[in-house]
């Protein structure tokens, strides 16, 4: 016993030694992690981010320098702050502010004083630095926008948020992201892959050297530059045709899917949200609530679509074998419905109508007994209901597209199930329903699936899905944007159809619009809409929602405008739809008077009447 | 090497194979945990591990001059050593000088010398000398107290220079009064002690002494038939009140306040769990920055001179007390692993050494040098890992500093000697 106690306590210690080395390095250590190591310090090269151009090749957004003041408190020494605070045009409480920020941050590191120097600040100031211990610049790139349209399509690109960083590791506090359009579409490719230096550091947070020698650093890859389908001018010309309206338009070409044009009004310049001033400008965007600039009305605002719907009904119904292009239907100015004899009025004038003039004269009754007689095909509406549903979806409405935009709705087209859950005890109809076959009731379309819907009637059939990139630095794009998507509606039925469009501007309700010397095929649309002004459900004045493409043979374009508030379908939507049209197809426009008309328009009366507190009228002139 | 040990000058190669090894690692780590900005040379004497190497040399000097000495020196010398190491501690209340809060060093115009350290060579000769004389019982009481002041004399001096962690060291050689046969109580005592003294700081004095008295009254009743012992057990439970309460006395009032923190949060006293995560920011610094970078180690290390946290010197004194953390991080489990068996063969090696010695001078002398060594041992590294409160000691061979290095060198090299000499009829 007496010889054995050292030795056992010495072979003891040995044994828990290792037990506890074992469980701090084995068993409680994660893997080293370099990047979790505060005494590395990472510091990263951020590559040129990738340039965005129109189809044209014209230059839309480059980059720029932007040069941040940046301060290490402890190396200030006393400075004539008075100069100082003019060179960078602040006043002394910001100069205080901003360096007791810094000074609390850390006295030793450096901390931004002032960010996004402007140019002509920073020749100045750089002059005069050596006078200012302690402060320094950093040159840091932001966006370079060489236009002032689409601001929407653009985007922009900020400082990445807590919840950014927390998706995706890549991004660390200070990087920016792209938060909106083809930015945050394109935002692995834009951005490229930044480069990192792997430094150390001691405990009083002083680099002491590379890590390695390096071994372990990257360089910076930089982004690639992308070509976007957009027509800067036509993009351009458009933004200005919607001047003090609220909606969007969008125009695709239907031969490819490409998008030429996506506006939504009102618009903002891009370059507000660069700078020194972005914060400010972008708290003034996005507390409009009347006008939600930063909203892209072309793409998410849903709304009924209206008559162009009609269209969809009609082919749904030849492809059904429910009518034929012969069907006729003697219209009295309303149609008449049901057991309890309710009535559907219609615009159209009266008269005998088929299917090419109903659709001349968006005949209300011609579309409810078509539909009515859809629904009625099976003994089971809910089964004729899925049948039409999935008709209709074919054609990109009521789901996703698919594209490459950054945000978008689904829309909805409702199915059987859709109403067996909303009458759960009762046998609904085809007259239940009725109003769907007009584009009101539950139907729900936003304008970019309204545009892709002209197009593919204008290739009778099929669609590309509508996409904004054209090219990345020349190599192929998403294989699925190049692929036709078909309807379930066979091409045979689109002749009438497209001849009733091709009326609407002959002699139908848009024969005023008409284009010399362009075959347009279109149709307009007027939706109701109701808001709620202190908890009251009120009707607004209608939308203006109109749908067309040229030319008839060889569609070039088809476009779908949505003027918020614009009453009648040919009122607003219609002209500007035309004046889109003339300009893409000739280039210039020839119909001055019109384009004086719609520009000179406002429609800011209209939006403030809901706002007003009184009572107001609707749809008056 | 010749293992054959008939020749009288033959050393115990195995002893000396570990320290060398212990010394060489030591060397490379402390110029791993020393060198700042870029490494030039291996000898840069304005750097700590430049003058590591100088030290190295001194002790090579050291070995030398020990061997040479006729074994029998150091017995005959001892009570000489030990006069002079105690006048030299005295001597630091009129000349010494102060670092880091501790009146421990002699300066030599820019060589300082920790009279500390050699005392404790000194004390295990003396305390060999005394108990081997066969004029001395250790099993009689009276040279029990005797030889127990032989240690204290020491100890106590280098307590009153504020070097408590040193003075701890001396209660090492308890284990040599124990093999040379005082009683087994002792032992108990200690041990009783011991967890008296954890559980009083623990639960408080009152809570621990009703714990005995229901531990004595159990085995009164259930166990022992015979009541004979009854005296006994009445003057254990007035021991345990008096010791615990002394001991919560002597926590509060005679320890200093870090000493407080220290033993505090080892025991986790602080309940508040915010407090504690102060306290552990605060006090234990280098606790946790030794412990961080020691777990940063992994498997295998980061490396010589790669280690990412010595190099930024995130652990303070990690060149002296700390250098076990720089092991740690750059030579990784394996490494240390490697460092904790060279350390406890070492000290195995010597008690087993010790143990084969006909002469009682040379064996409880090497029981002494295997006390010293586990003592230091056991603390350095068991502080450096957070096992035991922080108590600041060199680890031997391998902390930096001249004094620690040449104490040990000759600690152990007198050992090895008398070893040597071991066949020899004096």
């Amino acid at each position: 016993m007496r010889k054995i106690l050292l030795y056992s306590l010495v072979a003891l210690t040995g044994v828990c030694f290792i037990g506890r080395l074992f469980y701090l390095q084995i068993y409680q250590s994660t893997a080293y992690d370099l990047n979790n190591d505060n005494a590395i310090r990472k510091v990263f090269h951020y590559p040129k981010r990738g340039y965005i151009y129109d189809r044209n090749d014209s230059l839309l957004v480059a980059n720029q320098p932007s040069y941040d003041v940046m301060v290490i408190p402890r190396e200030v020494k006393p400075l004539d702050t008075t100069m100082f605070c003019n060179l960078l045009k602040i006043d002394k409480p910001t100069f205080l502010k901003s360096y007791n920020r810094a000074n609390r941050y850390s006295p030793r590191l450096p901390s931004p004083f002032l960010r996004h120097l402007s140019k002509i600040d920073y020749a100045f100031l750089s002059e005069k630095l050596r006078k200012f211990k302690g402060f320094y610049i950093q040159k840091r790139s932001v966006r370079d926008y060489q236009t002032s349209i689409g601001a929407n399509v653009l985007g922009y690109i900020a400082e990445a948020n807590t919840k950014d960083i927390k998706k995706d590791p890549y991004y660390n506090r200070g990087d920016l992201i792209g938060k909106q359009g083809v930015e945050i579409s394109y935002e692995k490719i834009l951005r490229g892959i930044k480069g990192v230096k792997y430094i150390q550091k001691d405990i009083y947070n002083r680099d002491i050297g590379s890590y390695k020698d390096g071994a372990f650093d990257t360089l910076p890859i930089p982004g690639k530059d992308i070509k976007i389908t957009i027509d800067s001018e036509l993009q351009a010309y458009g933004e200005s045709l919607m001047q003090n309206k609220i909606g969007g338009i969008v125009a695709i070409e239907p031969s490819s899917g490409e998008i030429l044009s996506l506006v939504s009004a009102p618009s903002y310049n891009p370059s507000l949200l660069v700078g020194r001033e972005r914060s400010k400008n972008y708290t003034k965007l996005y507390l409009d609530s009347i006008h939600r600039p930063l909203i892209d009305k072309g793409l998410v605002r849903m709304h009924e679509p209206g008559s162009p719907f009609k269209l969809l009904v009609a082919l749904t119904a030849l492809q059904e074998n429910v009518i034929s292009s012969n069907t006729g239907l003697h219209c009295k100015g309303k149609y008449v419905y049901g057991k309890n004899k309710r009535t559907m009025q219609c615009h159209c004038g009266g008269g005998y109508r088929n299917l090419k003039s109903a659709i001349s004269f968006s005949c209300n009754s011609y579309f409810a007994m078509a539909f009515r007689n859809n629904i009625n095909k099976y003994d089971n509406s809910s089964t004729s209901m899925d049948k039409w549903s999935d008709h209709i979806k074919s054609f990109g409405l009521g789901a996703f597209l698919g594209n490459d935009l950054s945000v978008g709705k689904k829309g909805n087209i409702p199915n059987g199930n859709y109403y067996d859950n909303w009458y759960p005890d009762f046998k609904w109809g085809a007259t239940t329903i009725i109003s769907n076959s007009i584009g009101q009731g539950e139907v729900l379309v936003t304008p970019i699936q309204l545009a892709n819907m002209t197009a593919a009637i204008a290739n009778k059939g099929f669609y590309f899905t509508p996409h904004i990139i054209k090219s990345i630095d020349d190599n192929e794009i998403n294989p699925d944007f190049k692929r036709p998507k078909k309807t379930t509606i066979d091409s045979q039925h689109y002749d009438e159809i497209i001849e009733g469009m091709l009326n609407v501007y002959k002699e139908g309700t848009a024969s005023f619009l008409k284009v010399p010397g362009v075959e347009i095929c279109g149709k307009t649309g007027t939706a109701e809409n109701f808001t709620k002004v202190d908890g009251v459900r009120k009707q607004l004045t209608d939308h203006s929602i109109f749908v067309a493409f040229a030319p008839k043979h060889n569609p070039k374009i088809a476009i779908a405008v949505l003027v918020e508030n614009g009453h009648y379908g040919a009122r607003w939507a219609g002209r500007v739809a035309s004046l889109m049209i003339e300009k893409h197809i000739k280039g210039e426009v020839s119909l001055k008077n019109m384009e004086k008309l719609v520009l000179d328009k406002s429609l800011e009366d209209e939006y403030l009447k809901p706002y007003s507190g009184k009572a107001f009228k609707i749809n008056d002139q | 090497m010749n293992l054959n040990r008939s020749n009288s000058f033959q050393l115990d190669w195995i002893a000396v194979i570990i320290f060398t090894a212990l010394v060489v690692f030591g060397y490379f780590n402390i110029l791993s945990a020393s060198n700042t900005g870029e490494f030039t040379s291996y000898i840069d004497t304005t750097k700590p591990y430049g003058k590591q190497l100088l030290f190295i040399m001194g002790s090579l000097i050291l070995i030398a001059t020990i061997l040479s000495v006729e074994a029998k020196f150091y017995e005959r010398f001892a009570s000489i050593l030990y006069i002079g190491s105690i006048l030299s501690l005295i001597g630091l209340f009129i000349a010494g000088k102060q670092i880091n809060g501790a009146t421990s060093w002699y300066d030599f115009g820019g060589i300082t010398l920790q009279p500390s350290e050699f005392a404790k060579f000194a004390t295990a000769l003396a305390l060999a000398k005394f108990i081997s004389d066969l004029q001395t019982n250790i099993k009689n009481p009276l040279d029990q107290f005797k030889a127990g002041v032989l240690v204290a004399l020491p100890a106590v001096l280098i307590l009153f220079q504020n070097d408590a962690g040193s003075t701890i060291v001396f209660g090492s050689l308890f284990f040599v009064f124990y093999r040379e046969g005082i009683s087994q109580y002792y032992l108990f005592f200690a041990v009783f002690l011991t967890i008296l003294g954890i559980s009083t700081l623990k639960f408080s004095a009152i809570i621990t002494n009703v714990a005995i008295a229901s531990l004595l009254i159990f085995y009164q009743l259930f166990l022992k038939r015979k009541k004979r012992k009854f005296k006994v057990t009445v003057i254990a439970f007035i021991c345990s009140i008096t010791l615990s309460f002394g001991i919560q006395w002597a926590y509060n009032e005679v320890l200093q306040k870090h000493q407080q923190d220290r033993i505090g949060l080892w025991l986790r006293l602080e309940k508040d769990p915010v407090k504690l995560e102060s306290m552990k920011r605060n006090i234990s610094y280098n606790l946790n920055e030794s412990e961080k970078a020691i777990r940063s180690g992994g498997v295998f290390g980061k490396g010589f001179m790669e280690g990412t946290r010595t190099k930024g010197k995130f652990v303070p004194e990690q060149h002296t007390d700390y250098i076990f953390s720089t092991v740690g991080e750059e030579w990784g489990f394996f490494g240390s692993s490697v460092l904790v068996i060279l350390f406890v063969s070492l000290i195995l090696r010597i008690i087993y050494l010790a143990e084969q010695h006909k002469s009682q001078f040379s064996r409880i002398y090497g029981y002494g040098v295997a006390s010293i060594l586990f003592a230091h041992f056991l603390i350095n590294i068991g502080m450096v890992m957070g096992l035991i409160p922080t108590i600041g000691i060199p680890l031997p061979f391998f902390s930096y500093g001249g004094s620690g290095l040449w104490a040990f060198t000759i600690l152990v090299f007198i050992f090895l000697k008398l070893d040597s000499n071991r066949l020899n009829v004096w």
